[in-house]
């Protein structure tokens, strides 16, 4: 498989404090890669660094930040927006706030097309029918003369992912695109967006805290925690073999129905995220991790478990087996 | 079978939504009809989506609106006929979000110590006591107690809001989404301390959420609304087993349990997104049921009670 | 935050800061009575200028009065305008917008219906209407700008107060079974204070440059007290020859209001972080 975003010893901070410190991570063509973790682990400032998005008193530095093989670091800012909603697209939590209330769906959608392909306005917004279909919004001829206030949650996720989707790019970033919805259209959205996936060979990079929607969406998963990824693999090895306490940990804290017994208490992560300062040293989890020892403070190897699968631990493959 | 503690007895709230001084006011259907029993010790869940009716059930039984029609009572007494602070006794909230829920500008020890300071005939130093208690049994350390909540985490925050919840020693505690904000492993957390401390006080527990997989865990019954009505109610295990209402099914279905290779379920609900101010004829559900017939969109069907709880599904009917 | 910011929130404070100090101890700062004439001795230049002298350190004025002492006065008729002005609409403006944004309902339709009825209220007309039925002194200027400037003070209050009602602590309190004034002056009041605090910067200066346009009109504080604004209106028959007589109390009023709107921005930055954080 072809790296399509390849992302090496990434490190973000905001004045002082370290958001993200050393994170790899490699998306290849046509695949979910689902990046996991619980506020504050930095998934979502990485895939702000990626877009070139962070705030002003944001600082990326990384070894490698490649996308299809064009240097990113090295892009200035007018470069990467030529990029940006056009080969690589984000979709974010919340649609109201990334919609502009002030003009009509389908006026938003066409001006992706006319900035970045100079289309007829026309043209675009037969286009911005024909993806609105694609996201399987009923009478799309309507809905482009609509503005957002009126429509759903649900719908407003699908205009966002239609409007992502408009120059056909080949790296979709999601950040917690579900959170904000209910099941049952969270599980309508979710659909869509694997069959999407499928069906364009998009490669999407999903951030979210839910492992339920990991385990359902993705290819591969990366686990996050205090600004590292501290465990990475298949999604079927990462489930069926989490190797670093704090997976596991977080796995055990998700109630299954029909799995725990009623009045069995779940499992849990006892104390908190550290704050992680420029200077801090080791692993991020050894505060709170069972297996912690002395030299869990000095620099942690990262372990392979055969190729798809690696850590970040000191303890050996046969010492964390379950 | 034991009398209950909560009785609800076919409750409805309607809200007037005005859009400006001068115009029309539209009512909003928020609870219609809801009717349910919670014997002590139990926990009830209440599952639903946005604008269901849950919160606003949630809020007529704390006191904190009035319904339009029905009745609450408590160990067989109307909710309308309590003082507000015998009523404090009886029945108290945790609410979802942390970070509203605390006022900002108050410690902790006067957070916690506020429904004892409503009650009067308590000594400060009993009330500073029965604080330092009921902080220990939230798991927080006293020095927490002289701490602003925005010197709190999340989590820190939620048990901050329990140990007020419990000082007054209530016997039920409405918990409206206690853990939607927080965390995974802070879920974890504060779902085991709640266990634990219903237990530990005998306290009963309304619960709402919308996360099915936390209300099986912490539920001895569950009743999902949809529209302000309840249309199902039975039993956790019976529920989550053999559920019959076609809105039920559609739920379970959605939830996502950590299991790869299931892919993502069909709800076979369609794109109608329900709406309390325009609640539709017949069944309520019937614009997004799979299985709907003719009839469902003509009449609106009636609760069918058996063994197994509670339906209200024109299918079920005739299948029984 | 920013470091410029704060550096606006610092100067803003001492300008203010030290206003209101000069006003306060106004008679043991002045260097001269403020009130005699000296006919001999008039429009001496300040200090800068050639023909000053060093006892008038910014000269005198068209009746030989010593400029100094009378800005320093003047200083003390500009903040006492300001604060009391402030205090009386704070008083009318909150009372109203928390009873309205807490009751909500018919209440509510009152205050709101008081608010709109104020905003189109002219306000300079009226302050000079009734001034000039009334007749001008220090107290009528207070006590009209006092009554007419409670407007913003309502808005704000009524809308926080609408905010706050909905949040869940309130919830918790009604819950713990605490009486209504609990609840109004313990969990609702405490908590729109910060944002009042920044109109009360805005209302302070508007009604500072509102005394000074009544007294430039001849309509505000009687002569002799020393106002900017009627200092101005004294100086500009002489403003060709002798410009400082406008200069010197102009410059003064701009610095002040410049100096309590920083503040006042500044004190919003600092409200904003402080909330989120």
């Amino acid at each position: 498989m072809t790296a399509l975003l390849e992302v090496r010893d990434l490190e973000i901070s905001f004045s002082g404090l370290s958001a993200v410190r050393g994170a790899s991570l490699t998306v290849a063509k046509g695949e979910t890669h689902c990046l996991v973790g619980e506020s504050g682990c930095g998934k979502s400032v990485t895939a702000l660094a990626v877009m070139g998005l962070l705030a002003r008193n944001g600082a990326r530095k990384a070894t490698a930040l490649r996308f299809d093989g064009t240097d990113l670091l090295g892009l200035d800012e007018r470069a990467m927006s030529r990029l940006r909603g056009n080969r690589m697209a984000m979709i974010f939590q919340e649609p109201m706030t990334s919609l502009n209330p002030a003009y009509t769906v389908g006026s938003q959608m066409a001006e992706v097309l006319r900035r970045h392909r100079g289309t007829t306005r026309t043209a675009a917004l037969d286009r911005a029918v024909e993806l609105l279909t694609l996201v399987r919004v009923t009478s799309p001829g309507l809905r482009i003369g609509q503005y957002p206030h009126q429509l759903s949650g649900g719908l407003r996720q699908r205009v966002m992912i239609a409007m992502a989707l408009m120059c056909d790019p080949e790296l979709l970033i999601a950040d917690e695109p579900t959170t904000a919805l209910d099941v049952t259209v969270q599980a309508q959205i979710l659909r869509l967006l694997a069959d999407l996936q499928k069906d364009l060979g998009l490669a999407v990079l999903l951030i979210t805290h839910d492992l339920g929607v990991v385990a359902r969406m993705a290819h591969r998963v990366s686990v996050m925690y205090a600004g590292e990824v501290v465990e990475s693999a298949t999604a079927a090895n990462l489930f069926a073999r989490p190797m670093h306490p704090y997976t596991r940990g977080l796995l055990a804290c998700v109630p299954v129905p029909g799995k725990i017994k009623p009045d069995q208490p779940l499992g849990s992560i006892p104390g908190m995220v550290p704050q992680i300062g420029r200077d801090f040293l080791g692993c991020g989890f050894r505060e709170r991790c069972g297996h912690a020892r002395p030299d869990c403070a000095g620099t942690i190897p990262r372990r392979a478990l055969g190729p798809d699968h690696d850590y970040l631990c000191q303890l050996e493959p046969d010492a964390t087996a379950p | 079978m034991t009398a209950p503690l909560i009785e609800v007895r076919n409750l409805t709230r309607h809200f007037r939504v005005r859009a400006g001084m001068f115009s029309d006011a539209r009512p909003v259907i928020a609870v219609d009809g809801v009717s349910f029993a919670v014997p002590a010790g139990d926990v009830l869940g209440v599952v639903g989506e946005s604008g269901c009716g849950k919160s606003t059930l949630a809020r007529i039984i704390l006191g904190l609106l009035e319904p339009t029609s029905g009745d609450v009572l408590i160990d067989g007494k109307s909710l309308a006929g309590l003082d507000r602070r015998e009523r404090a006794r009886l029945i108290q909230p945790v609410f979802q979000d942390p970070y509203s829920s605390l006022n900002p500008r108050r410690r902790v020890r006067d957070v916690v110590g506020m429904p004892l300071m409503a009650q009067d005939g308590m000594s400060a130093a009993a009330a500073r006591k029965r604080v330092d208690e009921m902080l220990a049994r939230v798991g927080l350390d006293p020095v927490m107690a002289e701490r602003l909540p925005a010197e709190l985490s999340g989590g820190q925050r939620q048990r901050v809001a329990i140990a007020r919840a419990l000082v007054l020693h209530p016997r039920i505690v409405v918990c409206d989404e206690p853990t939607s904000a927080l965390d995974v492993s802070v879920q974890a957390q504060i779902l085991n301390l709640l266990s634990e401390l219903r237990r530990s006080f005998g306290l009963t527990y309304l619960f709402i959420s919308h996360n099915l997989a936390v209300v099986e865990h912490v539920a001895s019954e569950v009743a999902v609304m949809y529209l302000g009505r309840i249309v199902e109610q039975s039993a956790t295990q019976t529920l989550f087993h053999a559920p019959r209402h076609p809105y039920t099914k559609a739920l379970l279905a959605s939830v996502l349990t950590p299991e790869p290779g299931l892919g993502i379920p069909e709800t076979g609900l369609g794109d109608a997104m329900p709406d309390p101010a325009n609640i539709p004829p017949g069944c309520r559900f019937h614009p997004r049921c799979p299985v709907a017939i003719d009839r469902c969109s003509r009449e609106a069907p009636t609760p069918m009670h058996d063994r197994r709880g509670l339906v209200e599904c024109h299918l079920e009917g005739a299948a029984s | 935050m920013t470091g410029w910011r704060n550096w606006g929130l610092w100067l803003g404070a001492l300008i203010v800061g030290t206003t209101l100090l000069v006003g306060m101890f106004a008679p043991l700062l002045a260097p001269h009575d403020a009130f005699a004439f000296n006919l001999s001795n008039r429009l001496v230049p300040p200090f800068w200028m050639e023909g000053s002298k060093p006892e008038h350190f910014l000269g005198t004025d068209q009746l030989g009065r010593d400029y100094l002492s009378r800005l320093i006065y003047g200083a003390r008729i500009s903040m006492l305008i300001g604060v009391t002005t402030v205090i009386t609409s704070a008083i009318i403006g909150v009372t109203l917008g928390v009873i309205g944004g807490f009751f909500g309902g018919r209440i509510d339709d009152v205050v709101l219906f008081a608010i709109t009825a104020r905003l189109s209220i002219p306000l300079i007309l009226v302050a000079l209407a009734v001034v000039s039925l009334v007749g001008s002194s220090l107290t009528v200027v207070v006590m009209t700008l006092g009554l007419l400037l409670w407007e913003r003070f309502a808005v704000v209050a009524r809308v926080t107060t609408m905010q706050v009602r909905t949040l869940d602590y309130v919830a918790a309190a009604w819950s713990a079974g605490c009486s209504r004034s609990h609840i109004l002056f313990r969990e609702v009041l405490p908590n729109i204070l910060s944002p009042l605090a920044v109109v009360a910067t805005l209302e302070m200066a508007l009604a500072i440059l509102l005394e000074a346009a009544l007294s430039f009109l001849g309509l505000g504080v009687p002569p002799p007290l020393p106002s900017w604004g009627l200092m101005i209106a004294e100086g500009k028959e002489y403003m060709f020859f002798s410009p400082w007589v406008i200069m010197v109390p102009g410059l003064s009023l701009f610095v002040l209001v410049f100096g309590i709107n920083l503040l006042g921005d500044g004190l919003r930055d600092l409200l904003r972080t402080g909330r989120t954080a």
